[in-house]
């Protein structure tokens, strides 16, 4: 396994894990409550930046062990990297869409936030599951 | 994933040097040795600059290596 096949294995678990521990703890907040009126900002921050440090630190790790020929990185990854990013590109804006109709429909802040949330999610799940596809199946051809 | 149209014997021409594996071919190019078993098995079809690079690693000709079949244009 590439080191970039390994890298799109981390982003998915990250994403998946982090997304989990966020609704989770949500869902525990509220305690059956309505979701709306839950503290989530906190929540949202701590996804966030703990799924970059989680991500970083196990790419960093992975890294080490490797050695330097399980490092290395060529053009076809960035092929791979590229048309992936597209794929997830599509769900950011698919969820910023979203958002923006739920802003015009005068909603909670709670599902607008969340609904771009969902969006980064999604981005991250798909991108990373099209990486590990054409890492393993082939880039399609020009 | 559709296959490209284009076919190589690297993995032939890595037998007639020596058994040279693909790791050794993609230390030469500075690739992931990943890459040249998806370039082997049709998955990856690799730039013109990288083919000239795998043709000089053997030293023969491009087509040599790549071959692309009749009427495929």
């Amino acid at each position: 396994m590439s080191f970039e096949h390994r890298g799109a294995w981390i982003q998915l678990a990250v994403t998946v894990g982090a997304y989990a521990a966020y609704l989770t703890l949500l869902f525990g907040r509220a305690d059956g409550g309505p979701l709306e009126q839950t503290p989530y900002g906190d929540l949202i921050a701590w996804m966030i930046g703990g799924s970059i440090v989680v991500g970083i630190l196990l790419t960093i790790v992975t890294g080490i062990f490797a050695g330097e020929r399980g490092r290395r990185t060529d053009v076809r990854d960035r092929a791979i990297n590229r048309l992936s990013d597209q794929v997830g590109a599509s769900f950011v804006i698919i969820g910023a869409v979203g958002a923006m109709i739920l802003a015009i429909l005068e909603v909670e802040h709670f599902w607008i936030a969340n609904a771009i949330l969902l969006g980064f999610v999604a981005s991250g799940i798909l991108s990373s599951i099209a990486r590990i596809v054409m890492q393993r199946t082939g880039v399609p051809s020009w | 994933m559709k296959p490209t149209r284009v076919t190589n014997r690297i993995r032939a021409l890595r037998d007639a040097h020596e058994g040279m594996t693909q790791g050794q071919l993609a230390d030469a190019l500075g690739v992931t040795r990943q890459t040249i078993n998806a370039i082997e098995q049709g998955k990856y079809s690799p730039s013109l600059e990288m083919a000239f690079q795998i043709a000089r690693v053997f030293g023969v000709a491009l087509d040599e290596v790549f071959q692309y079949p009749e009427g495929g244009a």
